[in-house]
């Protein structure tokens, strides 16, 4: 079967499971079974089956499974966020029709990736101006002591998003240029392996930007992302388990100074360290109440629509904005916490499913890298996955309590548009890369830069 | 690259999978402790949108009941306990702002209709709405009544309080469990925080089950259970038990300095001789008593169906509160003190378990409170299984050691005590915890009838004023078996 006919067909269950999940909320809450589940899951695979013919089209070698994961994830998010409120789910499809619609646009306009490369300064500068935005006044957004946010008017949206995707292009090229002399500039000082100065140079400024950012947006989790993927194109590009080591310290040393000298940060690492004692900061009973909702779910979970989420009457507190934004027993359970619905809802069981969407797109996703025959194409979609992933797993290890809780969202899952719009971008690159991958081509001489050899280990 | 890309790919395998495991230890490993937790409103908000489980006791007196409020989507449910203080311990009170206790506690499963994850699965595709059990707890209300008053008039001295815990030997069921001062459960929503912050006589703790004290002369009991079931002694054994002997290099009186010359184990439980026991726990040393304590229940929660933190272990406790099952002066020990290096301390709980291990042959049952659990169906889901939690003993040495009791209530230190129509066993117990202002911690524990054991009992009265076991605590557990023989 020819690849587009897998993702055609591979469509089809991510439908069924979609239509399945709207009736099971349905028979919950008003103990009727409407055909309007069957018709969302027909508007459903109307537009993943639109959005597949463009690739058909465009990238006909593409991988295969690589959109249909992705569906499957927004099919989950859907169906919970349906669940805590009908409204959100009617906004949040129409967001994931513009992500499409814009993924559809990135297919069609980029027929060339390498075309990145040569703007990679402006790109560059384009994710840091994002990046810094939310501290702008008049625009600027603050949450929860964190500058992620910015709000003009009728539309707010996280900048950080789109950044990832701007620092992940620029990394990518600036390494395969100069990976090689990363490489064999290095040399041996007290046991470790140092890269040339001159040339890590700009890779100090990297990390100093990283720690600026934490500095400026004040979130551990997306400074954890940018730096994770970082760290994750630079081991690609040079193969050098100590760079990453450097980096590692260097990172967890600014971490450090940081959450000791800005209060919010030090507050999220004691309540990460001790969400249940008696001192722990205000904000503790985020964590403590997603880790109830995980042990009300089980290994089965309550189902769908049966868990306790909205407070009734005479427990509610007084709320200035409508549920779930107030009057909700976990915080936050469409965006930050929706993985904890997810387990109190589907157990272990449904939660497990989703981490494995997740392990299945990054495996895809390195695959791409893997198959690429050009340097940059390998480092770029290693770099998209590695920060999709890590994406992924700074918002999960948060709320399960590996590392504090931060507020990235969860890829595709959660509710948010720009996190659904960018992520569709990020898919969008990836399918580009691949298909040139993946394209049968004729026999010819290999340039010799197209397959660099493996660095000494 | 691409081996690094690989390596790339299972460090994020690794992490992902760092994220599958805290969840299954939050959704399975953890999840009980995670639900136990006073803080997680969570199953308390649930259960007061369903009709919680009516708590009744076996002789069918109504403990607490779910009584409707408002109606509609807005409808709750909320406790009332129409027995107010009588079960304030150990039933414990549900209230969703100050959360739940004792019973109502370890028991909310049952009472919520969670206890059966499987039946609830198929229930909720069957549509049902979730409905509690029913719970029947193994109580006797009259007894209860009785432990109650007698206690409340036996505290002479202000903040200090009593307990009493009444089991049936071979069942293991809690027939009364009374802890005073107690409190009313339907008072806690007004006056939680003056009954959690009166810290002079705690009403909210169970002492049956929280407190420990030193047992005084009660430890006699397992210690002639050691002398007796190692073979190291016979109930005839006998030893020079003169006031002032040494013991760990301390010289050791008997009550009121008295002289009893060479006398038997017999004789010595009878006139509860401190320096024949002491004499006694020397000899089997401290591996030998500690592990006829741990036989009893010492050093360990009791298995009774409550929460964990609402358990204490009995045992010998040091000056930084740890257990210790060495290097503490054992012949002190044996009588129910102790020394710088180690206090013996046991709840009244424990002691019970003690009386009712010998009581019933030897064999120790797990105390429960639990009787019976009916479905919203009408169906018995759950009831009272006995189990046994240890073999503390061989039936001939329990026997032995009845005999003695029975001595002891006949001619001895609980001579003056009787229950109507049964012969008495038992062991009295005066700790002296400040001499010179004649402050003791008295006790008694026992069983009847003595030939075919119904009922064993411990009762204790704290920091009373020139009190002693037989005078003060005797009487109560005596009318308490008495009420629960004469039903």
């Amino acid at each position: 079967m020819s690849a587009r006919n897998r993702e055609l067909l591979a469509l089809i269950p991510v439908a069924v499971l979609i239509t399945a999940g709207f009736t099971a909320v349905f028979i919950v809450q008003s103990n009727q079974i409407g055909d309007l589940s069957l018709t969302y899951g027909a508007y459903f695979l109307a537009v993943c089956v639109a959005t597949h013919m463009v690739i058909r089209i465009r990238l006909p070698h593409a991988d295969p499974y690589l959109f249909p994961l992705v569906a499957l994830l927004a099919a989950f998010g859907l169906v919970i966020l349906f669940r805590i409120d009908e409204s959100l789910a009617v906004k949040q499809a129409s967001l994931f029709v513009v992500g499409l619609a814009l993924f559809v646009l990135t297919i069609t306009l980029l027929r060339d990736y390498e075309v990145l490369e040569r703007y990679r300064y402006v790109i560059a500068l384009t994710g840091i101006v994002l990046l810094i935005l939310p501290r702008f006044p008049l625009i600027g957004e603050q949450v929860n002591g964190a500058y992620l946010g910015i709000d003009l008017g009728p539309i707010s949206f996280q900048p950080a998003e789109a950044a990832k995707i701007c620092v992940v292009i620029f990394l990518a090229s600036y390494l395969r240029e100069h990976r090689e002399v990363l490489v064999v500039g290095a040399r041996r000082v007290l046991g470790l392996i140092l890269p040339p100065l001159k040339h890590f140079g700009p890779l100090l400024v990297v990390w100093g930007a990283a720690m600026l950012m934490l500095i400026v947006i004040r979130d551990l989790g997306s400074s954890l992302m940018f730096f994770g993927a970082f760290l994750a194109v630079l081991y690609v590009a040079t193969s050098r388990i100590s760079f990453v080591l450097i980096g590692v310290v260097m990172f967890v040393i600014g971490a450090w100074v940081l959450s000791s000298t800005v209060g919010h940060v030090g507050d999220r690492v004691d309540i990460w360290l001790d969400p249940f004692g008696r001192g722990a900061p205000e904000g503790a009973g985020q964590i403590t109440q997603s880790l109830y909702a995980q042990a009300d779910g089980g290994l089965f979970g309550r189902g769908l629509g049966s868990s306790l989420l909205e407070l009734p009457g005479p427990f509610a507190p007084e709320c200035a904005q409508p549920f779930p934004d107030c009057g909700s027993l976990l915080p936050a359970p469409h965006t930050d916490f929706i993985y904890a619905v997810i387990v109190n809802e589907l157990g272990l069981f449904g939660a497990v499913a989703v981490v494995i969407t997740y392990i299945l797109i990054a495996e895809r996703g390195f695959k791409t890298a893997v198959l690429a025959r050009d340097g940059f194409g390998k480092l770029l979609a290693a770099g998209l996955t590695a920060v999709f992933a890590l994406q992924a797993f700074v918002i999960l290890g948060g709320v399960v309590r590996v590392i504090p809780l931060t507020g990235v969202t969860l890829p595709f899952v959660s509710y948010g548009g720009s996190s659904i719009v960018a992520n569709m971008v990020l898919l969008a690159l990836l399918l580009v890369i691949s298909d040139r991958a993946r394209r049968p081509e004729p026999a010819r001489r290999r340039a010799p830069d197209l397959e660099p050899r493996e660095a000494p280990a | 690259m691409n081996a690094s890309i690989i390596r790339l790919y299972a460090l994020l395998l690794a992490l992902f999978a760092t994220v599958v495991g805290f969840t299954s230890y939050w959704a399975i490993f953890d999840a009980d402790e995670l639900r136990e937790r006073p803080d997680n409103r969570r199953s308390l908000i649930e259960a007061q949108k369903v009709p919680r489980g009516t708590i009744t006791t076996v002789d069918g007196t109504e403990v607490a009941v779910s009584v409707p409020q408002g109606s509609g989507d807005q409808r709750i449910f909320v406790r009332d306990y129409p027995g107010g203080e009588l079960f304030g311990h150990p039933v414990g009170y549900s209230f969703v702002e100050f959360g739940s206790s004792e019973i109502e506690r370890s028991e909310n499963d049952v009472l919520i209709g969670r206890d059966n994850e499987f039946v609830s699965i198929i229930e909720q595709l069957e549509g049902q709405v979730d409905e509690g059990s029913d719970l029947t707890v193994t109580l006797d209300a009259e007894a209860q009544q009785i432990a109650q008053d007698g206690i409340e008039s036996a505290i002479s001295v202000p903040e200090t309080g009593g307990a009493l815990v009444a089991i049936e030997p071979d069942t293991g069921a809690v027939r009364a469990m009374v802890s005073e001062p107690g409190y009313d459960p339907n008072l806690v929503p007004d006056q939680f925080k003056q009954l959690n912050r009166d810290e002079g006589s705690t009403p909210l703790v169970n002492r049956a089950t929280q407190s420990t004290y030193p047992p005084g002369s009660t430890m006699k009991v397992v210690t002639a259970t050691a002398a007796l079931d190692s073979g190291e002694f016979e109930t005839s054994t006998t030893l020079n038990a003169d006031s002032g002997i040494d013991v760990s290099g301390v010289p050791l009186a008997n009550a009121g300095g008295e002289d009893f010359g060479t006398i038997s184990m017999t004789d010595a439980l009878t006139n509860s001789v401190n320096t024949y026991w002491a004499q006694v726990g020397e000899q089997l040393g401290p591996e030998t008593m500690v592990s006829y304590m741990e036989r009893f229940g010492f050093y360990e929660d009791p298995p009774l169906n409550f929460p964990t933190d609402e358990l204490t272990p009995s045992g010998v406790i040091n000056a930084d509160r740890d257990l210790v099952r060495d290097g503490f002066d054992v012949g002190r020990v044996a009588i129910g003190q102790g020394g710088a290096e180690g206090q013996l301390l046991a709840t009244p709980i424990q002691m019970a378990m003690v009386a009712s291990a010998v009581a019933n042959g030897g064999e120790l049952m797990e105390p429960t409170l639990l009787q019976e659990v009916i479905d919203p169906d009408g169906r018995t889901t759950d009831e009272l299984d006995p189990d046994v939690q240890s073999t503390v003993m061989s039936e001939d040495t329990a026997a032995e050691v009845a005999e003695m009791m029975t001595n002891v209530a006949e001619e001895g230190t609980a001579s003056g005590l009787s229950v109507a129509g049964a012969t008495l066993a038992g062991k009295t117990g005066t700790a002296e915890l400040d001499i010179e202002a004649g402050i003791n911690q008295a006790w008694f524990i026992g069983f009847a009838p003595a030939d075919d054991p119904q009922i064993a009992v411990a009762a204790t009265i704290e920091r009373c004023q020139g009190c002693f076991g037989g005078d003060t605590a005797g009487p109560i557990a005596t009318d308490v078996m008495g009420s629960l023989l004469g039903e």
